[in-house]
Formats: structure tokens, sequence, C-alpha cells
């Protein structure tokens, strides 16, 4: 039988050379060649697929930042489904075999398997997204990138915040009732930044909001993110925002007529009653500027962190239909506080732990094991968020959000 | 037509009838198997050309690039194929006992943790031999313990295997996830990483530079044991006679519980080599995802070889094949997953399908229909 499948495999090898199949192309492994526009490959690993709002967001930035990069669609390899695991690292090595320059991974579990391969290919560049490790293990071909994400929050939160104020106005509730809904994927930093940041930003134009979090301990399910969606509308919760992937949360809050803060891009089409604004990170510049180092033979950096300026930290259109009037007017004046430093969203004046204000924390920047804080962050009266790395820190629990659930 | 009032003495034979076969020419059986691939083949090329108006023939070859296309896509395959079958050798002994264990994705999850654990909590204390004998024996008794609590329970109580071994797997899932919570670095990020990453404690060593070579060997062994176990050994009778008729085993005085418990015992025991191979010798981490749903693919791959671990080579090489071509169709083409599941959807049906032309026999009726 062993036989039988060494014949098959090599069988099948002469048919594949016979075919004169190759994904390779020219390129070979492109060790002594030099790097340019028409011969630059890049890859890019998907923890899912476009079903995945999150997943989506990275490919349509990829094909975006090829069309601004005159690239040929053989240029780019995208692979989807890649799970957090060793598949992640055969992935990345079986894209490097291919001939890619530079490989982009999106998923946090992918990175230390996206270690691994940079490792075995030194001389190509490895980025990931959302992640880490990259500032400690000082590797010359692996780079974190990230975007202040909160920022975006932020301005998704005042747009939540203005729907409040018009129930309030329109006596649907009671100063009191303003509770909003967050449906989280983990409790760790990048997922608490986030609903943070969102919480301030529906604090700053209505003071008396409350939020309640309740975690699903996946990216990407649809019927635990639906299901935690209704349970905190359930609880009293009329709006309601998500930090996960997949469509349940927006679905579940069109279906029972509560308004959504959506991410990752705009819901519109799917619920047109319900979705207010996105916030989303746009990828691409991030791509164009590292694959612009590759060309030009510079070093990316460990860490790269886009913000509104760079065009990373974006709004999606404002859905009329369902905002409050005036939010793209309040949310276009905001934008420029933030661009000019005049607010800060993370200012210690403006939320509390335990009761007492902030004025010294240390961060758990370099991480480990043992979770232990290394990097002062407070300073200046606001905490300094995505700068001692581009991944969040920000890990506080602040008065006013309510966990449901803590455990994932 | 079958309204019309019968006349007597005329009986209306059907266009077909099918008959179960007694047995069939083994030539014969592989013809009909080699067929429903080919069919298959045609059957999803014209799907895919319809759904995508690519050149068939160019999804094909896709397939085999996705599979064979690198020597490291074959090392892939290789060990993709090695993952599969061990845990379809683990089913296989329950199964043919005709005890319906769908509980080895717990099984497999309750050893990878045990090995995960042990090299969280061992990793720098232990020296590396002793340390994956360790991790081997924990993992073997955390498998064999997660298989041994159902079949008690059907042995003494008559309990519902099925829903049993399904309810372990939801405890297993929720344990690792508790364990990964536990662990997760950074903080409640979910993901427990790469564990000893820069000592390599715990981790299965490489065979030169071959990675994935001794997972592979060790599987192959496994494999072969089972083979003679069932085969030629007297527990591996014990196990057809149970399986035949409980009832007929009790009578020739064979110890049905014990034959239940001991077995399931064995499934249990090879899950958790599997666990083991999985973490220590492929993910260096633990998730809920680390079984991957190897196990529901094993009972298939089990039961297309007819429980016969040495088929199974063949089975679970075809399985690893459509996963591995499938997912390079998707990157090729640029489409999601869905399409590669159509695919490898239509394949497994024909396979599946064919069996039933081996097992039965379709006989049409005979044209000298007269009508005297």
């Amino acid at each position: 039988m062993k036989h039988r499948i060494t014949r098959m495999t090599a069988l099948a090898m002469t048919g594949v050379v016979g075919m004169g199949f190759s994904a390779c192309g020219g390129g070979d492994s492109g060790n002594g060649e030099a790097v340019t526009e028409d011969n630059i490959k890049i890859g890019l690993i998907c923890l899912h697929d476009d079903n995945s709002t999150y997943d989506a967001n990275f490919i349509k930035a990829m094909d975006e930042a090829k069309e601004n990069l005159g690239l040929k669609d053989n240029q780019v390899i995208v692979k989807t489904n890649v799970p957090e695991n060793s598949e992640c690292k055969e992935a990345a090595v079986d894209l490097a075999d291919q001939g890619c320059n530079i490989i982009f991974a999106n998923s946090f579990g992918h990175e230390s398997y996206l270690l691994e391969a940079a490792e075995k290919f030194p001389n190509v560049q490895f980025c990931h997204a959302t992640g880490t490790m990259a500032h400690t293990e000082k590797k010359a071909n692996f780079h974190d990138a990230f975007a202040s994400i909160y920022e975006g929050r932020y301005l998704s939160g005042i747009a939540a915040g203005l729907k409040l104020n018009e129930m309030i106005d329109a006596g649907k509730i009671t100063p009191d009732q303003a509770q909003m809904g967050y449906v989280g994927a983990y409790t760790y930093a990048e997922v608490i930044s986030g609903y943070t940041s969102f919480y301030l930003g529906a604090k700053s134009v209505c003071p008396s909001v409350t939020m309640q979090v309740q975690f699903t301990g996946s990216w990407y399910d649809e019927t635990a993110e639906k299901e935690a969606a209704t349970t905190l509308i359930k609880k009293g919760c009329v709006l309601i925002s998500q930090h996960a992937d997949s469509m349940g949360a927006p679905t579940a809050c069109e279906n029972a007529g509560v308004p959504d803060v959506s991410y990752n891009g705009s819901t519109k089409d799917a619920c047109p009653n319900t979705f207010i604004v996105s916030s989303r990170i746009d990828w691409a510049p991030y791509y164009e500027y590292a694959v612009k180092c590759v060309l030009d033979g510079k070093d990316i950096g460990y860490d790269w962190t886009g913000d509104l300026s760079t065009g990373s930290v974006l709004l999606t259109e404002v859905n009329e239909q369902a905002a409050a009037p005036g939010t793209q007017e309040t949310l276009d004046k905001a934008i420029e506080d933030l661009k000019s430093g005049k607010v800060h969203v993370f200012d210690t004046a403006c939320f509390t732990v335990g009761g007492s204000q902030l004025s010294s924390y240390l961060a758990d920047v370099d991480t480990d094991p043992s979770y232990k804080g290394d990097t002062e962050v407070i300073q200046d009266g606001y905490f300094h968020e995505s700068e001692y790395r581009s991944a969040p820190y920000f890990d506080l629990r602040i008065d006013g959000i309510t966990l449901l659930n803590d455990m994932y | 037509m079958a309204a019309e009032p019968k006349q007597k003495g005329q009986i209306k034979e059907p266009l077909f009838h099918i008959t179960k076969r007694d047995s069939i020419a083994w030539q014969k059986a592989w013809l009909i198997r080699i067929g429903a691939i080919l069919f298959a083949l045609v059957f999803s090329g014209i799907v895919s050309f319809l759904l995508t108006k690519e050149n068939p023939l160019s999804i094909y070859a896709t397939m085999l690039d996705g599979a064979f296309g690198t020597e490291r896509r074959v090392w892939n395959l290789m060990q993709s194929l090695a993952m599969l079958l061990c845990v379809s050798v683990a089913v296989t002994p329950a199964f043919k006992m005709r005890f319906w264990n769908i509980g080895a994705e717990g099984q497999v999850l309750a050893g990878g943790l045990a090995t995960a654990a042990c090299m969280i909590l061992f990793g720098n204390k232990l020296p590396s031999p002793l340390l994956l004998l360790v991790m081997l024996i924990v993992s073997i008794a955390a498998g064999a313990v997660w298989a041994v609590i159902p079949a008690f329970f059907r042995a003494h109580w008559q309990t519902n295997e099925t829903l049993f071994t399904l309810m372990m797997n939801y405890i297993a899932i929720q344990l690792v996830s508790f364990f990964v919570y536990k662990w997760s670095v950074p903080k409640g990020s979910g993901q427990v990483g790469i564990i000893n990453r820069a000592t390599h404690a715990g981790w299965l060593p490489t065979l030169g530079k071959y990675e994935y070579l001794l997972n592979i060997l060790i599987v192959l062994l496994v494999t072969v044991t089972m083979f003679v176990y069932l085969k030629y050994s007297k527990h591996g009778y014990e196990i057809t006679v149970v399986g035949e008729s409980e009832n007929t085993a009790r009578y020739i005085g064979i110890p049905v519980k014990k034959v239940i418990i001991r077995t399931m015992l064995i499934s249990g025991a090879v899950c958790g080599i599997a666990g083991f191979l999985l973490v220590s010798g492929t993910d260096h981490t633990i998730s809920r995802d680390t079984a991957g749903g190897r196990s529901f693919t094993a009972i298939m791959v089990s039961w297309l070889a007819k429980f016969n671990p040495i088929f199974m080579v063949l089975t679970s090489f075809l399985l690893a094949f459509l996963d591995k071509g499938a997912s390079q169709v998707s990157t090729q083409l640029g489409l999601n997953k869905s399409f590669s599941d159509i695919i490898t959807g239509i394949i497994i049906f024909f396979i599946i399908g064919c069996e039933f032309f081996i097992q039965y026999k379709v006989q049409f009726r005979e044209k000298e229909a007269k009508a005297s």
C-alpha cells in the first residue's frame, strides 16, 4: 500500500511538472536578484475569508494597495482560512517558496508561527498586523503593525452618544437608562482599549452613559455574537457595538430594531435601519509603506502605527436613517480635535478606576507570561496608547463599564 | 399505469430492483471505486466550470499543485495524512465493536491538553527524554480516561454512548478554553502561543531536516500495530464478535463489559497519542481547534476503509489530498472556502455513494417484456 502511494506521488509530481504548472513564474527564490516593481511578490495570510468583516477589510485593502502600487494580479497571493497553528507557519514558508518578498498575516494568533517562518527565510520580510512581539524579538525581518483604532472607536462612540441623547430628548429613555451593550471577543488589551475608547467617546457627549460588555471567546462565531447582542438588548441596552468579526451582532440589532455602531466596515446594506456608523482600519497605507521599504531596501522597523493622518483610521459614511441629526458635523470637529492633539482619548480627567483618577500606570508593553507592567504610560495627563508599541496595551477596567463575563 | 387494474396472471416487473450482494470480487469493487472517482472528477469539473468559467483541467492541475507542487507541500500532505490517519486508527476498534464513539475530538483534546500542561509545568525542570516520556504517558492516560468514562457507563448501565461521547467533547472543549484563558499571553488574548519557543523543551525532536518525519513514523507504527491487533489477536476477534452480536458474544463466553471498556480504553489511548503528536510534534500550542474536526473526518476515513487500518492510509490520503488541493484552488482563483467545500463535497459524495453499488446489485428488468 505504501508502495502505491509513493508511486501515485511520483506520478502526480511528474504530471504537475509535465503540465508546466508553476505558481512561481520566473523569480525563483530570488535571493540574488534586485527586487523591483515588476518582480516583487506579496503574500497575505488571512484567518478567515471574505465572509468575515475583519478579513474582508484586509483583502480589500490589499486590492487597493495593489492598484496604487501598480502591481499585477499575479504579484499578490492571498491565502485564506489559515488557522492559528503550525498551518500558519506552513502557509508562510509556502508563500516564501513561491517567491514572495514580503508576507503579511492578519490574526493575533498567527504571530509566533510567522516568527518561526521569519527565522527560516531571513531575506523575506514578515509583517504581522496586531502583534506584540517584534520589538522584543528584534529580528531584522519581522515587523508588527497596527493603527490607532482607539481614535476611530472614540469617534464612533461620539456618534453613539449623540444617538443616546436623541433618545433621551425624545423621552424614549431617561438619562439613567442610557446603557450601551458591547460584544467583545476576548478580554485582552486590544479589545479593552477598543471598548473603553468607544465608551469614552459616548461619554464625552452623553455624561450619564453606562455600558455592559459580553465576551464570546472567539473572533468569529456568528451564533455566539448574535446571542451576546440579544442578551445585551434583553438586559436593557439601547445601543450595541461590537469587536468581533461576524455579522452576528449587527444582524441581531437589525432584527430587534436597536441601533448598532459597527466595526471593520459598513454593514448598512444588511442593516439599513439600525446601522449608524463604523470605524475601520484601512491597511492599504501600511501595505504601501512596507512594500515601498522593500523596493527601496529600507528597514520597515519593528512597529508601525497608522493614525488619522496616515489615513489608516477611518470612519464609514454616517447612515442618516439611523444616526442622530448633526452627527457628521460633530464628528468632523472631533476628528480635527484629535488630529491637533487638543483632545486625547484616554485623558485621565475623563475616567476613573475604582473611583479615583490615575496619575501613573505601568503597562505590560513587553509582553511576558507573568503579565508584569514594565512601562510608565501616563504622562501629561493622558494614557499614551500605541506609542511604545503599535498594538494596544490599555487594559484598565474603568468605572461605568460592567463586564458580564470575563473568563475569556 | 399503476392505477390500471391488475390482470390476473400478469405480474408487473419494476424497471430495476436492488439485491444485496453476497460477495464481490475485489477487482470489481475497486473498479467501481475508481469509476466513482472519475465520475466525481467529471461532475465537479462541470460544476466548477459553470461556477467559475475556468478550465476544469486547470482546476485539477491546481489541486495537484497544491498537494505536490513543492517538496515541502508533499511533506505537509504526508503530515496531514498522518494526523488524520492516527485519529482514524484510534476510532476504529470502537466502531468495529459497533460502539458509536463520536467523542474522539474530546479524547484528542484531552491528550493534547495533558501534553501542553506538561510542557508548561515541567518544561524547564525535567531533562528532555524524561519530559517527553512523561508527556506521552500522561497524554495517553488522559485520552484513555476520556474514553473509558462513557464506556464504563455504557457497559454497566446501557447509557447511550453517542450522546455521552458527544457531551464529553463539549466538556473537553470547555476545559481547554479554561486553560487557554489561564495560560494566555498576553492576558486574556485567548492565545497560548508557541510553548517553550526558546528552549524547545517538550518538542518532539526533528529527524534530520525533516520536521514531521517522526510524527509520520510514529503514526505508521501505530497503524501497523492496530492492524495486527485487530486481525490476529484474540482481543481483535472478541471485538468483531461483540460488534456482530453482544448476545452471541455472551453466549460463547466473551466478557462483553470487559471488552467494551478495554476497547474504548485503547481507542482513547490512541487518541491521546494523536493529541500528543498534534501538540508536541506539530503545533506546539493548545487551543480549542487543536483537534480541528479531524475526529469527525476520521469516522468517514475509518468506515470507507472498512475498518482496515492499512486501507485507511489510502482513504486518509484521499481526504488530505482533497483538503490541500481545494485550498490551493481557493488561493489560486481567489475564491472563498465555500467553493472548495463544494468540490470536496461532490467528490466525497460520489465515493461514499459508490459503496452502495459495492454492497448492492442493481438488476434491470430483462428485455423479453413480451407480455405473453
